[in-house]
C-alpha cells in the first residue's frame, strides 16, 4: 500500500476547491499574538551540497573508536542483512499504519517480533515494542501497580544495581502518578542484590520487586530468590533482562516457583547500531493473567470470514482511543522500524546463533577481565559471575585515565563515581563479541602505559 | 424491548440492583446496556473485601467495540464477584438479570437504595434515550 503525500498541485486544486488562496488562510481565526514568531535561531537553508559536507564533517569528530562501553548500549555485530531489508520501502515506517489490517504484512511481522520475545522470556504475551528500556521499565511500574489490586501502596522496590538512568526515566514518567520507586542496596563484595537488603520491606505493602539479569555491573542476580521474595510478600516480580543474555540464561518465565510476571529491556542489542542514544526500542512481555494491563499494542493471528488466516491488532479496548484517560498507557504506537531491524537481526541469527553472540561476548568480558586486573593499579571489583560487563576499580581517579585512553582511540569504560558513591575509582567495562584478542591486548597495553606514565609524572 | 424485572432497582448508567436474602446487594448491568455494548469479551471483577462509595467504578465490562466502567450504586463492602464470568463472559450477555450478574455489596446505607430508579422510572428513562 502506497502513502503518497500531497502534491503541490493537490494542494492548489483543494484549496480552490473549498474557495480559499492560501493555506495560512485556513488558520486565520488564531489570533496573531498567539503565533510563534520566526524562529530565529534557526539558520537560514542551505544546499543539499553543502549541509551534506557539514554533516559529513560534524559525523567525522567521532572517529571511530575502540569501545568497551556497555551501560545499557551494546555494540554488536549486524549482519548487512538487516537494514538492508528493514529499509526497503514495504517496512519503511516507523508507525503502526492507520487502517493497520490494511498492511498485513507489517502485522505478520509485528506478530513474528512479539513471538520471538515471548520465546525469549518464557512469558505467554508481548506487545509490540515500546520506546526504549528505561521507559519499558516505567510502564512496566505502571502496569504493576494496576495488576496488582490487592497493593494499596504504589510501591515498586529497585535495586540499585539497576541502570540509574532507568530509573531516572522511570521516576520522570511515573513520580508524577503517585508511584514510590524505592532503592535496595547491592552486597559490596558480590554487586548483586542479597535477600537481606529486603528485610526491612517484609511487612509493608510492596507492589512489586525490579530483578535485573543481568545486573547494571554485569553480574547475575539470585533471580529465583528475588522473585520468590516478591510473590511471598504479595509483591509482582518485574524481570529487567537483556534479550541477548536470554540466549543462554534462565528466561523470567522461570524465575523461581512462579516465574517473573512482567519482563522488559532495551531491544537495542539486536540489530540496533550505537547512535547517541535512539532511537532503540523497549519491549516488554507478561503472564496472559495480566494482558489487559499491558500497554502499546499487541498483534494477533486470527482467520478470517473464508478461513484464511490473517492478523489483526487484539485487545484494543485497553487503549487510548477506545478507553481514553483510563486506557493502559498513552502509548499507541511502537518503536516500529527498529522493532523490523530486531526481528530480522533475531531471525538471520537464530537461536543458536544468539546463543553464539552471548557466549563469545562474555568469553571476552572474561579475558578483559583478566587482561586489565593483571596490571598493577588495576583490580576486578565483584566476585562471582557476570556477563558481558565487569567492574574494575583502579588505584587513582578514573575519568583522567579514561580521557588518556580516549586520547589514544580507546574508549575504555563509565566512570562509576558520580552514580556510586561507594564506587570511587570503579569503572564498568564491556567486551561483546566485536572485541577481538588483539583488541583486548591493545587495551591493555594502553592502560598499562597510561598508568606508568601517570606514576612517573 | 425486554421487559424490565420490577423486583429491581435501576440507575442512570444502566445498572441494576437486587437486595439478597442476606442483606447484600447484587449489580449488574441492565439488559439495555449489553445490548448496547455487543459481545462482552472479558469482567474485570471488583476487588473482594474493598470499600466502595455511591458512585464509584469498581469493576470493568469489555466488549469487542469498547471497554466500560460499572459503578456501584450503592456505598459498602464488596463481598462477592460472579466467579462464573471469569471464563464465560458471555453469560452476561445471554442472562444479564440473573446469571450474568456483576458483583454483590453489603451496603452501609438501605436509604441509598430507595434512591435508585424503579421499573418504571428506568423504562421511561429509555424512553426518553430513545
Amino acid at each position: 500500500m502506497a502513502f503518497i503525500p500531497h502534491t503541490e498541485e493537490d494542494i492548489a486544486q483543494m484549496l480552490a476547491e473549498i474557495g480559499v488562496d492560501d493555506i495560512e488562510d485556513l488558520f486565520s481565526e488564531i489570533p496573531a499574538g498567539l503565533k510563534a514568531a520566526a524562529l530565529e535561531g534557526v539558520p537560514a537553508a542551505v544546499p543539499e551540497m553543502a549541509i551534506t559536507r557539514t554533516m559529513r564533517q560534524l559525523a567525522a569528530r567521532d572517529g571511530s573508536p575502540l569501545s568497551f562501553l556497555g551501560g545499557g548500549a551494546y555494540e554488536h555485530h549486524i549482519p548487512a542483512a538487516v537494514w538492508e531489508v528493514t529499509t526497503r520501502g514495504e517496512f519503511y515506517s516507523a508507525y503502526t499504519p492507520y487502517q493497520a489490517e490494511a498492511s498485513q504484512g507489517t502485522l505478520q511481522l509485528i506478530y513474528e517480533f512479539q513471538s520471538m520475545i515471548t520465546a525469549l522470556t518464557a512469558l505467554d504475551v508481548s506487545n509490540a515494542s515500546l520506546y526504549d528500556g528505561a521507559s519499558a521499565l516505567a510502564e512496566a511500574s505502571l502496569m504493576a501497580i494496576r495488576a496488582n489490586r490487592k497493593s494499596k501502596s504504589a510501591t515498586v522496590l529497585v535495586p540499585r544495581s539497576v541502570n540509574p538512568r532507568y530509573l531516572r526515566v522511570a521516576e520522570s514518567i511515573a513520580g508524577n502518578q503517585g508511584v514510590t520507586f524505592a532503592p535496595i542496596d547491592f552486597d559490596p563484595e558480590t554487586g548483586t542484590t542479597p535477600l537481606s537488603a529486603l528485610a526491612s520491606w517484609a511487612d509493608k505493602d510492596v507492589t512489586a520487586l525490579v530483578v535485573p539479569q543481568p545486573n547494571f555491573f554485569g553480574r547475575y542476580e539470585d533471580v529465583d530468590g528475588l522473585t520468590d521474595w516478591a510473590h511471598a510478600h504479595g509483591a509482582l516480580a518485574i524481570g529487567l533482562v537483556n534479550p541477548t543474555s536470554l540466549a543462554l540464561l534462565k528466561p523470567p518465565g522461570e524465575w523461581g516457583g512462579q516465574g517473573a510476571d512482567i519482563a522488559c529491556g532495551e531491544g537495542q542489542p539486536l540489530g540496533v547500531p550505537l547512535s547517541s542514544g535512539g532511537p532503540y526500542l523497549g519491549f516488554m512481555a507478561c503472564k496472559k493473567a495480566f494482558v489487559r494491563q499491558m500497554p502499546g499494542r499487541i498483534v494477533g493471528r486470527t482467520v478470517d470470514l473464508d478461513g484464511k488466516s490473517g492478523f489483526t491488532l487484539t485487545l484494543q479496548a485497553r487503549e487510548q482511543h477506545i478507553r481514553r484517560s483510563k486506557a493502559t498507557s498513552n502509548i499507541c504506537t511502537n518503536q516500529g522500524l527498529v522493532m523490523t531491524a530486531a526481528t530480522i537481526y533475531m531471525s538471520l541469527l537464530g537461536a543458536s546463533g544468539l546463543a553464539r553472540v552471548a557466549a563469545a561476548s562474555c568469553s571476552n568480558t572474561s579475558a578483559l577481565v583478566d587482561a586489565l586486573s593483571a596490571l598493577d593499579g588495576v583490580e576486578s571489583v565483584f566476585s562471582g559471575a557476570g556477563f558481558h560487563e565487569a567492574v574494575l576499580r583502579l588505584d587513582r581517579p578514573v575519568q583522567p585515565v579514561l580521557d588518556a585512553l580516549a586520547q589514544r582511540d580507546i574508549l575504555g569504560g563509565i566512570d562509576l563515581g558520580p552514580e556510586f558513591p561507594e564506587l570511587g575509582h570503579c569503572m564498568l567495562i564491556c567486551a561483546t563479541e566485536t572485541k577481538t584478542d588483539e583488541d583486548i591486548r591493545h587495551y591493555a597495553r594502553a592502560l598499562a602505559d597510561i598508568l606508568q606514565q601517570a606514576q612517573v609524572a | 424491548m425486554s421487559e424490565l424485572p420490577g423486583d429491581l432497582k435501576y440507575t442512570k448508567d444502566h445498572e441494576w440492583a437486587r437486595v439478597e436474602d442476606d442483606g447484600t446487594v447484587k449489580i449488574g448491568i441492565t439488559d439495555h446496556a449489553q445490548t448496547a455494548l455487543g459481545d462482552l469479551v472479558y469482567i474485570e471483577p471488583p476487588e473482594i473485601g474493598s470499600t466502595v462509595a455511591a458512585g464509584d467504578s469498581c469493576a470493568v465490562v469489555e466488549s469487542v467495540k469498547a471497554a466500560s466502567d460499572v459503578y456501584s450504586p450503592i456505598g459498602g463492602e464488596i463481598t462477592a464477584a460472579n466467579e462464573l464470568l471469569a471464563d464465560a463472559p458471555e453469560t452476561v450477555n445471554q442472562d444479564p438479570y440473573g446469571d450474568g450478574w456483576l458483583f454483590a455489596v453489603r451496603p452501609d446505607d438501605n436509604a441509598e437504595l430507595d434512591a435508585l430508579m424503579d421499573a418504571d422510572a428506568y423504562q421511561a428513562l429509555l424512553d426518553e434515550e430513545g
